[in-house]
């Protein structure tokens, strides 16, 4: 039986799309595609406890901390930190990949969280930029931010944070050019870039110096 | 108290120095609190269905299946059968479920059924229709400016279109709600004004005032969009009260973008005259744009340049697409870009110098001495002298173009200051921080003045519950906020003196505060520690307020930007290498937030002019780009070099939030001509766009 047949009783193509989360079926498209593109017009969304039904455990190991949860499948990592776990540095702003405020450090790489689904995230350290350090006692790189006014609203930070520190610990050596590449995934609509790339390079400044 | 001025630069610790702002450390290490971080026990999900449609009438809605599906709390049809909807994303109906991902199964699961009619969705195809324009407004002034054109030294005759624009506020529109009583509750609410939102929802609520709290300790960023809690916010109030428990109800960015305001755009066309001298002689346009469904359209013009002869009528537009807000200096970025371009064609048809010309048509000193100063940073000798003579793939050309703006304050504000027998300090007022540094203000001048660390200030604003203040739009928060937060701090700190002055044996007058302590004015060893000061303070310390002092702020502000591109001739691709923005500030509270603001206007300017244009498809009505993947913002790629200068003007504080965002883009497209003799006449200014106005030149 091919893969999308929509009798295949396990999981048919149309439910596995909403419950994986993924980006355009179910999270960014929001209500008014939904309608047209899914064709719910036509086709009802099922009735009796689909919307519960399908819990599975999920293990999350956040910056050194192991939390259990029950969540649907397509809960994405970044809405567990968020709205289970309260963890809430990383920001949701796109919900698609397109602005790096999400992002958190999978195994010490920076992952989009809104394009990683919780389930798939288990098994690895995830640290978000509340693991970098704490307002009294912060990171290199959260103390150049301060330091240089590389945050405005604030709401882009954590990923510019995580971005810049991702990119010092693959390259101490980085120099201005390369910090600049490390943040092309993240947006500032306040535009603090200058003032980014500024701390990044005084934070590099500093990690060498220490 | 009458003679109150700012402390002299020369003296001070914080004020109009370089200050990192006290709430940066939160900010980086992800334990400040949004609105959209706000968890609570027991807390449902908002979700709202839009209509999918950009002009139809609500037939039917069928909300039975949602309402039946397990998690699901509440739902509440929000338009009305018969209703008209009148744009692609206006609300239908709204569910709270236990989780986000069942409150979207919910909003799937309602049936509408709609009578669709015809649409238009842009100024373009919406003006051909004479019902979808307003009656134009004409303003006039001098003669008629049809007698110029034959005699003038130089006449151009175009048009220009700059498009709507979003917000793209990071943080998307959203409220929590929660009741704590049948008639009182608490929310959290994105917004620009904590006290406005108060009034708004109560008001709709039918609940006093008094009796909602609303919460905005930090936010991520508005830029005029986010005034009201708006139907969101009173939508989620409701579902919060059928379902009896609290709601989150945040928008996601799809709905953001069509839903939660824009920039309006800016059509125009229009014939100039300009004297062999560089005189401006005459103008005559006509303006069209479009606030979306409804009216009242129409930007500044002619922009700061004296136009002895002009004669500009407006049409305001209606079309089917999302309502405009108030975006960052509302209507000047476009007044900007369509009278700088205008005045630039006419310089360069006439070969003067752009700087000379421009300092000629306008009358503020101010703003002519940061045309030289930014003319000498960018290196305006530089410039092409003969634009479209270049050769080579990559080249090079400088523009300007110059600013105006308010940036005074308004009155009815309150702040709360009170200093503690223990020595503690804590000052209030329900400002909120959309980014801008606004808590960072009330630490440092309330620091200043007594003498204390910045620290030692415990800064409280962002809610209602404190005392009132402005909402932040029109660059008035600083100029509404510092002088009220100076009367404030002086009043308490006369009562500190007042305690003082016998245990030190001279009287209150000749008491200063200085490095954590208070002494006589000028000799630390008739002194005493604050702490020690705050021990002998009666019973319950010290509680003071204070309120706005007009003669602390002034508005007014002038500025200069000068942008240098490098256009691949190949390509068509434009880069920005450096920006030159000089800016009146007036007496800057805070030199390195202030630079930031600037910093930030630039960046969006730079966004105006190359990347940022909202799509509407003609034949479905719905706008192609409500995301960030296509609706384009600067990047880190794009970012140039941007040099700050602060312009101080006078010892009086003004806001200048906004007018650092208004030059920017003009500045750019003249410097794409000045590099290539290509002239850009519609935004923003994509590579296709480039070799469009090539082709035409040709
Ligand atoms: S929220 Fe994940 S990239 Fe934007
Ligand atoms: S600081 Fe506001 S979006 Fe970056």
């Amino acid at each position: 039986m091919p893969e999308d047949s929509p009798n295949r009783r396990s999981l048919s193509r149309r439910k596995f799309l909403r419950g994986a989360g993924t980006a355009i079926a179910v999270t960014g498209a929001g209500a008014l595609i939904s309608t047209k593109v899914n064709g719910d017009a036509t086709e009802p969304a099922e009735q009796g406890g689909t919307a519960q039904e399908g819990l599975v455990d999920v293990t999350l190991k956040v910056n050194g901390k192991t939390h259990q949860l029950k969540l649907q499948p397509r809960v994405t990592l970044l809405d567990a930190l968020r709205e289970r776990l309260q963890i809430t540095g990383p920001k949701k702003v796109c919900d698609r990949g397109n602005c790096g405020a999400c992002t958190v450090l999978r195994d010490g790489k920076p992952v989009y969280a809104c394009l990683t689904l919780a389930v798939d995230a288990q098994g690895s350290e995830i640290t978000t930029v509340e693991g970098f350090g704490t307002p009294e006692k912060m990171s290199e790189v959260q103390q150049a931010f301060v330091e240089k006014d590389a945050l405005m609203c604030g709401f882009c930070t954590p990923g510019f944070v995580t971005a810049v520190t991702a990119a010092l610990k693959k390259n101490p050596n980085a120099d201005n050019e390369e910090l600049r590449r490390a943040c092309r995934g993240n947006i500032c609509r306040c535009g603090t870039f200058n003032r980014v790339f500024e701390a990044a390079v005084e934070a590099a400044k500093k990690m060498k110096g220490a | 108290m009458q003679d109150v001025r700012w402390n002299d630069p020369k003296t001070t610790q914080y004020v109009n120095k370089h200050v990192p702002r006290v709430d940066g450390p939160g900010k980086v290490a992800g334990t400040a609190k949004y609105t959209f971080d706000i968890v609570l026990p027991g807390m449902l999900y908002g979700k709202i269905l839009r209509c999918p449609h950009a002009l139809a009438t609500v037939q039917a809605i069928d909300t039975s299946a949602a309402k039946a599906m397990p998690g699901v709390r509440a739902v509440i049809e929000m338009a009305r059968e018969g209703a008209t909807m009148r744009y692609a994303g206006q609300e239908v109906a709204a569910v709270a479920a236990d989780s986000e991902e069942i409150a979207l199964d919910a909003i799937r699961a309602i049936r509408v059924s709609y009578d669709v009619q015809s649409h238009a969705v842009t100024t373009l195809t919406a003006m051909k229709d004479a019902s979808r324009v307003s009656a134009p407004e004409e303003q006039a002034r001098g003669q008629d400016p049809g007698q110029f054109w034959s005699s003038a030294a130089a006449v151009i005759e175009e048009e220009y279109y700059c498009p709507v624009r979003g917000h793209l506020c990071l943080e998307s529109h959203g409220i929590v709600f929660r009741w704590d009583a049948d008639d009182r509750a608490t929310c959290w609410v994105s917004t620009q004004a904590v006290h406005g939102v108060a009034g708004e929802l109560s008001g709709g609520l039918g609940i006093p005032q008094e009796n909602l709290t609303v919460i905005c300790e930090y936010m991520g960023g508005g830029f005029g969009s986010k005034f009201g809690a708006g139907v969101e916010g009173a939508t989620c109030a409701r579902l919060a009260k059928a379902a009896g428990k609290p709601v989150k109800l945040m928008l996601d960015r799809y709905e953001d973008q069509v839903a939660g305001g824009n920039a309006p755009d800016a059509y125009m066309k229009c014939k100039a005259a300009m004297a062999a001298d560089g005189k401006l002689l005459a103008i005559e346009a006509d303006l069209y744009g479009t606030n979306g469904p409804g009216r009242g359209w129409g930007v500044p013009f002619p922009y700061i340049y004296g136009v002895p002869n002009f004669r500009v009528r407006t049409h305001s537009v209606s079309t089917n697409a999302g309502a405009a807000r108030a975006w960052r200096a509302p209507g000047h970025p476009q007044a900007s870009f369509l009278m700088e371009s205008v005045v630039d064609e006419l310089i360069c048809k006439l070969g003067l110098d752009g700087v000379k010309v421009r300092q000629m048509n306008q009358g503020s000193q101010v703003r002519s001495a940061q045309l030289e100063l930014g003319a000498a940073k960018i290196g305006w000798e530089r410039r092409n002298k003969n634009p479209g003579q270049a050769t080579g793939r990559y080249q090079r050309g400088i523009g300007c173009a110059v600013s105006t703006w308010g940036g005074g304050g308004r009155g009815g504000s309150r702040c709360d200051v009170k200093i503690g027998q223990d020595g503690s300090v804590w000052a209030g007022i329900g400002t909120q921080d959309l980014g801008t540094g606004a808590r960072t203000v009330v630490a440092m001048i309330v620091a200043e003045d007594l003498g204390l660390p910045l620290e030692r200030v415990k800064a409280d604003i962002g809610k209602s519950s404190l005392g009132s203040s402005v909402g932040s739009g029109g660059s008035v928060t600083t100029a509404s906020i510092a002088p009220t937060i100076k009367m404030a701090v002086l009043a308490a700190r006369a009562r500190l003196f007042e305690t003082a002055a016998p245990l030190l044996g001279v009287t209150a007058g000749e008491l200063e505060c200085a490095k954590g302590r208070v002494q006589a004015r000028g000799n630390p060893s008739k002194s005493l520690r604050f702490e020690e000061v705050c021990a002998k303070l009666p019973a319950g310390g010290i509680s003071e307020s204070g309120s706005w002092n007009g003669a602390l702020q002034q508005g007014g502000v002038a500025g200069a930007q000068f942008v240098e591109v490098e256009v691949d001739t190949w390509t068509g691709n434009v880069r920005p290498i450096k920006v030159v923005a000089v800016q009146d500030c007036g007496y800057a509270i805070n030199r390195l937030t202030a630079e930031s603001q600037v910093i930030g206007g630039v960046i969006q300017g730079l966004g105006m002019a190359l990347l940022e244009d909202r799509r509407m498809d003609v034949p479905t009505g719905r706008q192609l780009n409500a995301n960030i993947e296509s609706y384009r913002v600067i990047g880190a790629m794009e970012v140039p070099d941007v040099e700050v200068v602060l312009f101080d003007t006078h010892d009086k504080v003004a806001g200048i939030g906004e007018p650092p965002v208004i030059p920017t883009a003009a500045a750019t497209i003249n410097a794409i001509y000045n590099a290539t003799g290509v002239r850009i006449r519609t935004l923003p200014a994509t590579p296709k766009r480039w070799f469009d106005a090539l082709g035409a030149k040709s």
